[in-house]
């Protein structure tokens, strides 16, 4: 089927030209493609059908891992701050983790709250260290050994977080493809049985949940490094949600899903603040009710629907229409 | 020092009285419909600025000043069964089959709606109405000069609340029908019980303990947008606490994280929003299933 190739070939071909089709819009376009690995992320998580509510945790952690990484080395490089922003939320997974992965469901996401929202209020309570409400500023940093202007920096900037959600996303869809990626689903379906055949719930679900702060870290990273400033909002609640709107709405089934969720989500709050500012959160609310009742698979699902219409051969009987 | 503890003490039961009614809410609904209502928050904001409104209404109408009492609870009841009957029947009820993921980010989609409409028919200056507050004086307590309202009124209302509701559950028809369908909704259903009815009247008086919540709580402080973010939080962090669908429970954990949060508002400032979060942790960490909880049976 030559167009399950074709379409999202094109997508990528499309989006790799933003610079030079919409120079004004590549820093829209990196922090929507930073949003979406978090989001990816959660994808992860849902995988096993556990809902983190708190992922702007590893966001935000990452995020500050950088700022502060960039500030005690007047600079630095990218490549050295990406370590740094991914290795802050690899740390914090691991010992986060250790204690969530013994709770599921409503606990689980509960207990993510609780620790982003615990991140958050340090962030903004001690502000003799994190600039407090007001936030850090990130120093730029130097791009393999050259200091660039502002533009370079940010088409760089760009092509480097493309190929970063290239990278992960296929990652993340060999995960899913090898065996310890299978054992989450048998997760969500029945976890006793899981164990019955020798597998440690417990040691599935870490896995998955250390990749999914690694990602959301190396969210938080790039956001960090394009915006050049970070908040302690980055780890608000709201944030958290925010992902699980962009997980839902790109489609929880695939890998593609978060990104094209995320950069729609983007797209239509860009457009949303600029002409109806007041009731921007309004538009995107009732955005998200009209997905969840009528297409709960999300764009990517919608998109399937649609491919698989156009697409497959089919004969039709009874008035049912199949695809062979 | 004495007056210091004390005065942590009167602020951590008067907070954790409005913390009641808020998480009380919340528990309740999450033990019938299943729902984790992150649109609670915006319930208890809403009660309190349509209290705030009318409480000015009032005052503006020259009216006695004691009516103001009165029109805290009807502020409430009207939001709670118009706010919450409509989005338990347009909403809510058309996703109770898809998965809880899915139902949960209805009541975050509702969250951000209202949390504009908010903004829309309030507007963002900073609202204050305290004439419930100021009409009741203050009170010595041994060297301490507190408020009435929130010494005597605020904990009497959180206990009035927790017995009515002990006795609705417990000695009501209605009450107990919500008690079988949250026990077990199949066979309830089956025995006749209207469980779309319960459903509805779970949520309204659900939603309506989180607009009292905050009406009673709008007399104490002014009223900006973002009050309902940072409460429905905190409730999420009692109800996880006392164990999901404890009545009682949240009502000792709301002081326990009411007294936790003002002594740090008092000794370690900085400590303040972290308490509760810290207080969840470490109580989750003994007890998985919270302090009132009943561990579930795993099921092959």
């Amino acid at each position: 089927m030559a167009a399950r190739v074709l379409i999202p070939a094109v997508l990528l071909a499309v989006l790799a030209a933003v610079p030079f089709t919409a120079p004004a819009s590549v820093l829209l376009f990196t922090l929507a493609l930073a949003k979406g690995l978090a989001v990816l992320g959660i994808v992860v998580l849902l995988r096993a059908g556990q809902v983190s509510f708190g992922h702007a945790l590893y966001f935000g952690a990452s995020a500050y891992a950088v700022a502060f990484a960039a500030r005690a080395m007047q600079g630095g490089s990218v490549s050295l701050l990406l370590l740094a922003g991914v290795a802050a939320a690899v740390v914090t997974g691991i010992v986060v983790g250790l204690f969530v992965v013994r709770y599921r469901y409503i606990f689980f996401g509960m207990l993510n709250l609780a620790f982003s929202m615990v991140l958050y209020s340090v962030l903004e309570k001690f502000f003799f260290i994190t600039g407090g409400s007001d936030g850090l500023r990130v120093p730029r940093p130097t791009l393999f050994g050259m200091a660039v202007e502002r533009f370079e920096y940010e088409t760089t900037l760009f092509y480097l977080t493309l190929a970063l959600v290239v990278l992960c996303a296929w990652l993340v869809y060999r995960y899913f493809q090898s065996p310890l990626g299978e054992a989450l689903r048998a997760l969500k379906s029945n976890e006793t049985r899981l164990e019955y055949i020798g597998l440690s719930a417990r040691g599935v679900l870490l896995v998955a949940y250390v990749i999914s702060a690694a990602l959301a870290g190396l969210g938080g990273t790039l956001l960090a490094l394009v915006q050049g400033h970070v908040t302690p909002e980055l780890s608000y609640w709201v944030r958290s949600g925010e992902f699980v709107f962009i997980a839902i709405l790109g489609g929880a089934g695939s890998v593609v899903g978060p990104f094209v969720g995320a950069i729609v989500y983007e797209l239509v709050r860009a457009y949303a603040s600029a002409f109806a500012a007041d009731v921007w959160q309004m538009i995107l609310g009732g955005f998200l009710l009209v997905i969840i009742l009528f297409a709960s698979r999300g764009l990517v699902g919608m998109y399937q629907d649609v491919e698989e219409r156009l697409f497959s051969r089919r004969v039709v009987t009874g008035g049912r229409r199949r695809p062979v | 020092m004495t007056e210091l503890l004390l005065l942590a003490v009167l602020d951590g039961l008067a907070y954790a009285a409005l913390v009641f009614m808020v998480a009380v809410g919340l528990t309740l609904i999450f033990g019938v419909l299943r729902v984790l209502n992150v649109a609670h928050g915006s319930f208890y904001a809403i009660g309190a600025y349509t209290a705030t409104s009318l409480v000015i209404g009032l005052g503006a109408a020259g009216w006695s000043p004691y009516l103001a009492y009165p029109a805290l609870i009807i502020s409430a009841v009207l939001v709670g069964a118009l706010l919450g009957g409509l989005i338990e029947t347009v909403l809510l009820r058309r996703v109770y089959v898809k998965e809880e993921v899915l139902t949960l980010l209805v009541t975050f989609a509702v969250f951000m709606i209202l949390e504009d409409v908010q903004r829309l028919v309030w507007g963002v200056s900073p609202m204050f109405a305290d004439a419930p507050l100021s009409l009741l004086g203050t009170l010595a307590v041994g060297q301490v000069y507190y408020t009435a309202y929130q010494l005597l009124l605020l904990p009497a209302a959180a206990v009035v609340v927790l017995v009515a509701l002990r006795w609705f559950l417990r000695s009501t028809l209605q009450g107990r029908l919500i008690v079988a369908v949250a026990h077990d909704r199949e066979a309830a259903m089956a025995m006749g019980i209207n469980a779309k009815r319960v459903y509805m009247t779970t949520f309204m008086i659900g939603a309506t303990l989180a607009a009292l919540g905050g009406a009673l709580a709008s007399p104490t402080t002014s009223l900006t947008p973002g009050i309902g973010t940072d409460m429905i939080v905190l409730s999420f962090a009692v109800v996880a606490t006392a164990g999901l669908g404890q009545v009682e429970g949240a009502a000792v954990t709301a002081v326990l994280l009411g007294l936790g949060r003002s002594f740090a508002v008092y000794l370690y400032p900085e400590m303040q929003v972290l308490m509760p979060y810290l207080i969840m942790v470490v109580v989750l960490l003994f007890r998985p299933q919270g302090l009132f909880g009943v561990a579930e049976m795993r099921k092959v």
